[in-house]
């Protein structure tokens, strides 16, 4: 981040306008620096649509294949209307789980990247299940048999984020946020001001630092930029290890971790009263 | 006399003088006004009504107290970890009154435990309008896991009545967490073979919606709930979309396939109790 940190009395809003900096990196960029030219897109729910906001398909980690889905809101505006600044419908969550499921037919591990303001609050989308489509991912993803690990890469908003983070391990870039709902949002809710946007998003507790300290995510990870090529090496190397790791362990180890990483959350801190 | 015939439902009240003398004399507190068709009905006739509009059918929330008399057997529900209670685990500026308030009115967001269902022996958890509009926090999303893990345990369908405003923002982090850790405890109960009935009641919204709600093997819904996983004021307000009639109703869903059948509340029970018995769940 930039100097004005030292000046500025509410970090965790400035976090929040890195996250949405229109100029990073967004989900091709990062499919692109780590995947190159391996890279085959795969298209299309087979229930409605192709949802351009999901950008999915397979490419080379080194020598391992790798099913990777992204969220991605498009680099300039011509891009962004195209991704429906990557707010997903429906049939975008259903492409992912159909990919992620035949990750784990062919045993390959699953790289998710996540970037969204949120699952699109709309009319199709309702009349779609977008409520469904969501719940359906967070049950199949818990007991997907390959590893699958995710990054957020800007913003996670709320539920249209967590439908691609439920994985063995969750990593964030130093300059993401994750949250249940939109800094806006709360503050218009709760103090009818959604000016009031940069105190709720220090109450929601939602950048990078604040989430590894609930133990809510493995890794944060330095913001990579386009030119930086031993940065995406050593991302690249990383996210290898992990799966490699993920991959020696049977099926019912690695869903059983995934279970206890999600079960311990809210656990510790509602012990019953003595 | 007559016009009141046109303007509002029949009350059997203003057609008879004597009784109707007597109107003053009664407490307010015995009267509720349908809130769909304006009618005065008078609380213990829609208490016996289960709380369901004499005229129009409308069908009035009900608190977990009610609901759990509504779908138990007589004292048979025995109450699990009701010793779970929230607390401000990120600060949050004014959590904590709105938890001393909502204290006052139900004990938590859910309810949880085992009882026995027309005989049969079944885990039963329901939601609590009267708990910060049955907003998921990490104590309703612990005690919802836990339901699910001693039902899967033990080898029994579990019965789960969502009324919800979605996930807790008072909570961050931890309350959007609590969408993923019930939906696992949900594909465990799935994957052992066991039946989840969902029962949706109005308003289940948000994070309920995108978590345990729609992953029941059966989805009833009351009659005319709002079911949605974006708010209707949501959409309208970002979007400037107007919203089809009838939008995110219970009925609309069931037109579009997310739900398996409306089912009036009178009948409530005695649908659970056929599903259960034809999944082969007898009676004890």
């Amino acid at each position: 981040m930039s100097a004005t940190n030292s000046v500025n009395p509410n970090p965790a809003y400035d976090k929040v306008l890195a996250a949405r900096d229109a100029s990073k990196l967004t989900a091709v960029d990062y499919i692109k620096h780590m995947f190159g030219d391996s890279f085959i897109e795969l298209h299309g729910d087979r229930r409605f649509a192709d949802d351009k906001a999901i950008v999915a398909g397979l490419g080379m980690l080194y020598d391992t294949p790798v099913t990777v889905i992204g969220i991605e809101k498009g680099r300039n505006t011509k891009e962004r209307m195209e991704r429906n600044f990557g707010q997903a419908h429906p049939e975008g969550y259903r492409k992912a789980l159909r990919l992620m499921k035949q990750a784990e037919k062919f045993h390959r591990p699953v790289l998710c990247l996540v970037d969204t303001s949120g699952a699109y609050p709309g009319i199709g989308a309702e009349e779609r299940g977008q409520g469904q489509a969501i719940a359906e991912n967070l049950m199949e993803m818990m007991a997907l048999k390959t590893p699958v690990l995710t990054i957020l890469i800007g913003e996670g908003g709320s539920g249209g984020a967590l439908a691609l983070a439920v994985a063995d391990e969750v990593w964030m870039l130093e300059n993401s946020v994750y949250s249940v709902i939109s800094p806006e949002g709360c503050a218009s809710i709760l103090w009818k001001d959604s000016a009031k946007a940069p105190q709720a998003a220090e109450a929601l507790k939602m950048t990078a630092q604040d989430l590894f300290g609930f133990g809510v995510i493995e890794r944060i990870i330095r913001q990579p930029k386009a030119e930086d090529a031993a940065m995406f090496e050593s991302l690249k190397l990383l996210v290898l290890r992990t799966f490699e790791k993920n991959l020696a362990l049977s099926d019912e180890e690695l869903t059983a971790h995934r279970y206890a990483r999600f079960r311990k959350i809210g656990a510790q801190q509602t012990r019953e009263k003595e | 006399m007559d016009f009141f015939a046109f303007v509002k439902p029949k009350n059997e009240l203003e057609n008879s003088a004597e009784k109707q003398q007597n109107v003053p004399f009664v407490p307010e507190a015995m009267w509720v006004k349908c809130p769909k068709c304006n009618a005065l009905l008078l609380t213990t006739d829609m208490e016996e009504n289960l709380h369901v509009c004499t005229h129009c059918n409308h069908h009035f929330r009900m608190s977990a107290k009610q609901r759990i008399a509504l779908l138990a057997d007589k004292e048979t529900f025995r109450e699990h970890d009701a010793d779970l209670t929230s607390s401000n685990l990120l600060d949050f500026p004014g959590y904590d009154e709105k938890l001393e308030k909502a204290g006052k009115k139900a004990n938590e967001s859910v309810r949880c435990g085992e009882c026995k269902i027309d005989g049969v022996r079944s885990v039963l958890c329901v939601m609590d309008a009267d708990f910060m509009m049955g907003s998921m926090g990490t104590v309703t999303g612990e005690k919802i896991t836990r339901a699910f893990e001693y039902a899967t345990d033990n080898g029994l369908p579990i019965v789960v009545c969502t009324v919800s405003g979605g996930a807790r923002m008072q909570e961050g982090i931890l309350s959007l967490m609590q969408m993923a850790k019930t939906s696992g405890a949900v594909k465990r109960h799935s994957d052992a073979g066991l039946l989840y009935i969902t029962v949706l009641t109005d308003p289940t919204t948000g994070g309920v919606t995108a978590s345990f709600a729609m992953e029941g093997d059966i989805i009833l819904a009351e009659p005319n709930a709002l079911v949605a996983f974006a708010g209707p004021r949501v959409i309208e307000q970002t979007m400037r979309q107007k919203l089809p009639k009838d939008f995110q109703t219970s009925e609309f869903v069931l037109q579009k396939g997310f739900i398996d059948a409306v089912v009036s509340r009178v009948a409530l029970k005695s649908t659970i109790s056929k599903l259960l018995k034809m999944h082969g769940y007898g009676e004890e």
